[in-house]
């Protein structure tokens, strides 16, 4: 609390971001210890997560007041005016002490109270068990086993304890590997095939430099190959570009020598390092962001920042991996630089091509506890968790969501989930409000006694998951239904709902998507009182049955009973309407600004020209 | 028949048909006077029936003594046929070249066609201009029904009644016509009930170099404001534009002679500028090998999403003026017969709930565009592969039909219609058999008698089965003004239309049909709720009764 100076400014002004008159909303704005909130003069709350604040910016002062503007890792930005500018500082210095954090103790999830008893937190926390899921994937078997040498993660950190090798690896081997690979992350099983008997495994880049050899390495990649009883020889992804993977040997890491390693095909597929991802999303984002922006601004802009076109690579590296093994029936190999950023979006993307199981709500999770969570990729560092270095921030996750976005849009009936789900998954990895994505990897997190100080995001989410369902969704035919994709560049959009998700103006006002889901919802309700009415109407048979003799005269002598008309229709109107809220047009309330603004400028003024600019009104004098 | 000359080979054995989504068929293809036929004289083997009116351009290519003929349709679909033998080869190109390109509108299909259906109701007769000034004529005695044109005389692109200010006469009219471009004098178009401000649109004002002016004119367009009140004239031109239009006799309303106007020059482009946007569209649509980044510049140097952000913005700004400023419109352009009829059209989408319905939509078809004289056979004669490049091909009408796609996208439940209806009124404007889209404007379709010797597409579309594909089944009438975002990242590429033949839309297809699914059963369940509830209710009585004496 010693950074707030100012808990509450009232008369504070908010402008929409795309309004080109100067609109604005007044209200007051408090600022908690874990939130900023204003409240305007419609009651209407907007909170504002400190953790989820990447930049403020006070720009100079107007004659109403001090500019600050928030941008949020969220892809909110706010632009409030504060009358005096003395408030305006204190705010903007409690908010860049509160928005950067140095010590992970600090962070929400460490004061985060959902009001659950111990046992419901650690319940939480034991919701997805990894050795189950290898399990699922028919692990152990009679070509992998888990091994211990990961135990106390003495071979590797950044990886987890439990780690599944194949069986005729010996620890001498994977140690020996494990000396030869980029921060000691030597091969091992991501995903297994069971139809195919092909594996994904993952790794780091080989130290081989310009020639260096490590015999227990081309020994284990060996032993991988082996492992697959059908298809000896096995793909090595480089996920990098080639000349990228080429300067590194100069650094005395590299990539695989297909003269030194048996059986291997070396491919490079292209996706571009974190710091190009980094500032093609700033880039996508001061495009998309601009206000009065032409279509032609729009698409040079899509086009310079590069973003689909990195979106694409994703995915085509994902296809490569995923025909690798159902078409050659190959195992594939993945790696990078260190193995945890593009090789998790990879083998993630991948195995979620081949296994119906990751496009369900709880396999989706399962997925991102595995290949993301688990196998190391650098959560905090990546999401700028903690005040560090802002080289190490880099959209990498994002790339995979959206990744997952554009197969939803190919494919509308094989998610079990719905954008929403996916949204709410990159609200949590900024948030700190949960335990899971804070920290790099998993010996950090059990440093941090994340599951004894902090709870877990998935059981909230699956308590909600009414909320994140496709109401579309049909289960696959047969248990491995591999997604085949196209990835011809027209198949990518800008991803609106996710880099506009607070702009309300921008999206279709009615949406397809919760009219259908509460079609769906309505019509298991009926279902249930469907039943509920035969078995009511056959009760009355039978008791009927048992006075028939008295029916007859009954109903000889029964009115037509206008009131038991009435009452008929009556009900009829009671019957649930379907989501009308849903369905309220917002189009023309006068709150929305796609108008509103339009004729309080008219009665102003004379206006000469009439102009109307990105959804909103404008007349100029 | 006439037909048999350009016919110089009927029949060919062995064809390859190539097209997209289906496997190679091989067959015998016929040619007759309308149609390009592909049978594989197999069972369950779809047949490819193709209208030469629908074909835009052919290429042919020999390799050997096999011919390929690359058949590229108006509906953007691309098929390829490969022909044995160099002569037949030939025969086949140059025939289907000179019946896909018939001069004689006569000769045309709708001509010959002969329905397989019965007409429930005829469509000729389902929009009469009476009938539609009845809607108005329950709210306001301030128009009237005109006469004028009864003989096309006044004006040839206009039909021959339309709805006119009732304090002026027809004697007004005639002047008034004189000092309008084709004699387009302003006309109702749209009335809204909601505070009587309405749309009207015209031809420019020829006031040319010297700054004619005519008294009734003035006066026509006054009669529309009441007291006190302004209005705007929407000019579709830039002011650049609508300035060197003067010295070609056209021109603009001065302030001076109309000072209760204030006037709104809007740039929405016309003619080849958008045929070259179409044809640079369709480019990089078809071209599958394109790498993100040709794709997006592609994409955007066609101009397609400027255009019809410009026309939405247009349109919304009109529909603004009327809706929330309460002040009347006077739109024109140039003739007056597209950027005029795109933006009035569409500004009644947003503002009126009738226009969002089928019946409602199909009136507007054939109010503001057919009757309202857009020249179809003119703007629609080539799309997209046409290499002719007449100045008056133009995909108006298109534009139009991707802007209600726009709208429909950001209210998806606000429309009775789907996209699948227009697409299909896309296909019909360009190749039917039927004959509402021929001719240029009344006048013209009545000197072909179109009436007698044509089918009307509504008799067709209007029939049960037709309608319940065209139906959207999300559809909850909304009785609301309906504002767009016409901001780039809202406005997207008409898929349904552009990539339709470049990728599957199985899952797409299949995601929809589950919908439906979903929706017929939500009906099915409330029934079924509703009549045991009352079942039991009356069951309950009867027990009441019984129980009661």
């Amino acid at each position: 609390m010693e950074h707030i100076r100012t808990t509450k400014v009232e008369q504070v002004k908010v402008l929409d971001r795309f309004s080109t008159n100067n609109k604005s909303l007044t209200g007051t704005l408090y600022l908690t210890a874990t939130h900023l909130l204003f409240i305007d003069s419609h009651q209407k709350e907007t909170w504002i997560l400190h953790h989820h604040i990447a930049s403020v910016e006070k720009l100079s002062l107007t004659t109403s007041g001090c500019p600050l503007v928030i941008q949020c890792k969220n892809f909110r930005i706010v632009h409030f005016v504060v009358p005096r500018e003395r408030d305006c500082h204190d705010i903007y210095n409690s908010l860049l002490q509160l928005s950067k954090q140095a010590k992970y103790e600090d962070l929400y999830a460490f004061s985060y109270n959902p009001k659950q008893n111990e046992a419901e937190r650690l319940r939480g926390w034991q919701l997805l068990d990894l050795a189950e899921e290898y399990k699922r994937m028919g692990v152990p078997n009679a070509h992998w086993q888990l091994s211990d040498a990961n135990r106390d993660y003495k071979v590797c950190e950044t990886y987890p304890r439990d780690l599944y090798v194949p069986r005729i690896a010996s620890k001498p081997t994977i140690v020996g590997s494990s000396k030869f690979r980029s921060k000691g992350r030597f091969p091992v099983l991501s995903y297994y095939h069971q139809e195919k008997e092909a594996a994904i495994c993952r790794c780091s880049q080989p130290l081989s430099g310009f020639s260096a050899r490590c015999l227990e390495d081309e020994h284990l990649l060996q032993a991988v190959s082996k492992a697959n009883p059908v298809n000896r020889y096995m793909y090595v992804m480089d996920t990098r570009p080639k000349l990228n993977a080429m300067a590194n040997r100069a650094a005395g890491k590299g990539y695989e020598n297909e003269d030194n390693y048996s059986n291997i095909r070396f491919q490079f597929v292209g996706i571009e390092n974190i710091h190009v991802m980094r500032s093609s999303l700033q880039k996508l984002l001061e495009v998309s962001g601009a206000k009065g922006l032409s279509v032609n601004d729009f698409y040079s802009g899509l086009e310079s920042a590069g973003w689909l076109r990195h979106i694409k690579a994703v995915m085509d590296a994902a296809i490569f991996l995923a025909k690798a093994i159902t078409v050659e029936n190959a195992s594939v190999l993945v790696h990078c630089s260190d193995g945890w950023d593009r090789t998790s979006q990879v083998c993630s993307l991948g195995s979620l091509l081949l296994d119906p199981y990751y496009r369900t709500i709880k396999g989706f999770m399962v997925l991102i506890q595995k290949d993301w969570i688990s196998f190391g990729h650098k959560f905090s560092e990546r999401c700028g968790h903690l005040d560090g270095d802002p080289k190490e921030i880099s959209p990498v996750f994002i790339q995979f969501l959206e990744c997952v976005w554009h197969l939803t849009e190919q494919f509308p009936q094989a998610f079990e989930f719905n954008e929403a789900f996916l949204l709410q998954i990159h609200e949590h990895i900024h948030s700190c409000q949960f335990g899971n994505f804070l920290g790099n990897c998993q010996k950090e997190r059990e440093e941090l006694k994340l599951e004894e100080k902090t709870y877990s995001l998935w059981p909230f989410l699956l308590d909600d998951q009414t909320k994140y369902q496709n109401a579309l969704y049909s289960s696959p035919p047969h248990r491995l239904t591999v997604l085949e994709p196209s990835t011809v560049s027209f198949q990518f959009k800008f991803w609106r709902s996710m880099y506009h998700q607070f702009d309300r103006t921008l999206h279709p006002r009615q949406s397809v998507f919760h009219t259908v889901m509460a079609m769906s919802a309505q019509n298991k309700q009926l279902e249930k009182e469907l039943r509920d009415l035969e078995s009511k109407l056959q009760q009355h048979t039978n008791k009927q049955t048992a006075g028939v003799l008295t029916k007859e005269q009954l109903h000889s002598v029964r009115p037509d009973s206008p009131a038991l008309k009435a009452s008929l229709c009556l009900k009829e109107q009671a019957l649930l309407p379907v989501a009308d809220a849903l369905r309220t047009i917002e189009g023309s309330e006068a709150t929305d600004n796609r108008y509103s603004d339009y004729a309080e400028t008219f009665a102003k003024a004379e206006p000469g020209v009439v102009s109307l600019e990105y959804g909103v009104a404008r007349m100029t004098c | 028949m006439e037909f048999a000359e350009l016919i110089k080979t009927p029949r060919v054995d062995n064809v390859m048909l190539h097209r997209p989504f289906y496997p190679a068929v091989e067959g015998t293809l016929c040619l007759t006077g309308h149609h390009l036929i592909l049978s594989s004289r197999q069972d369950n083997t779809e047949e490819l029936w193709l209208l030469h009116s629908n074909i835009d351009a052919i290429d042919k290519r020999f390799v050997g003594s096999l011919g390929t003929i690359i058949i590229k349709c108006k509906d953007l679909r691309i098929i390829q046929l490969d022909i044995p033998g160099m002569e037949e080869c030939l025969n086949i190109a140059s025939s289907i070249e000179a019946l896909s390109t018939l001069d004689s509108i006569t000769l045309m299909y709708p001509f010959f066609y002969r329905p397989m259906f019965e007409v429930v109701e005829d469509g000729w007769h389902a929009f009469l201009p009476e009938h539609e000034f009845e809607l108005y004529a329950a709210t306001t005695s301030e128009w009237r029904l005109s006469y004028v044109n009864k003989e096309f005389a006044v004006c040839p692109s206009y039909p021959p009644i339309v709805i006119v200010p009732n304090s002026i006469d027809d004697e007004a009219l005639r002047k008034v016509a004189t000092f309008r471009h084709g004699g387009r004098f302003p006309v109702l178009s749209y009335y809204h009930p909601k505070n009587g401000m309405v749309i009207m649109r015209s031809g420019q004002p020829l006031t040319g170099t010297n700054g004619r002016r005519c008294k009734e004119d003035e006066k026509l367009i006054n009669a529309t404001l009441r007291t006190g009140k302004r209005g705007y004239i929407i000019d579709t031109r830039s002011l650049n534009v609508a300035q060197q239009a003067r010295a070609k006799g056209g021109g603009f309303e001065q302030e001076a002679h109309y000072p209760q106007w204030r006037r709104i020059h809007k740039s929405i482009e016309r003619y080849h500028v958008l045929q070259d946007s179409l044809i640079k569209l369709v480019e990089a649509c078809n071209d599958q090998t394109h790498s993100m980044d040709r794709w997006l510049s592609k994409l955007e140097a066609s101009n397609w999403l400027t255009h019809i952000k410009e026309i939405l913005t247009t349109a919304c700004l009109v529909a603004q003026c009327i809706d929330r400023e309460g002040a009347s419109i006077l739109i024109h352009g140039t003739e007056g017969t597209d950027s005029t009829l795109q933006v009035a059209s569409l500004a009644q989408i947003i503002l009126e709930p009738r226009s969002r319905t089928i019946r409602g939509f199909e009136a507007l078809i054939e109010r503001e565009w057919l009757q309202a004289g857009h020249p179809f056979q003119h703007r629609c004669a080539q799309s997209a592969y046409c290499s002719s490049k007449q100045k008056w091909e133009s995909p108006v009408f298109l534009l139009f039909l991707d802007c209600v796609w726009q709208i429909l996208r950001q209210f998806p439940c606000s429309f009775e219609f789907n996209e699948h209806f227009l697409i299909m009124l896309f296909e019909h404007a360009y190749a039917s058999q039927f004959g509402t889209f021929l001719g240029n404007n009344e006048s013209e379709r009545c000197k072909l008698k179109l009436q007698q010797k044509t089918m009307s597409l509504w008799s067709w579309v209007n029939r049960p089965s037709e309608l319940s594909k065209f139906t959207n089944p999300l559809f909850e009438a909304n009785s609301l003004v309906i504002w767009p975002s016409v901001a780039p990242q809202s406005l997207q590429l008409w898929e349904g239309v552009f990539l339709r033949w470049n990728r599957s839309s199985k899952y797409l297809d299949e995601a929809y049909e589950e919908m439906v699914n979903i929706i017929e059963y939500n009906k099915e369940l409330q029934a079924k709720v509703n009549l045991l509830r009352r079942q039991l209710a009356e069951l309950e009585t009867e027990d009441g009764i019984q129980e009661s004496p």
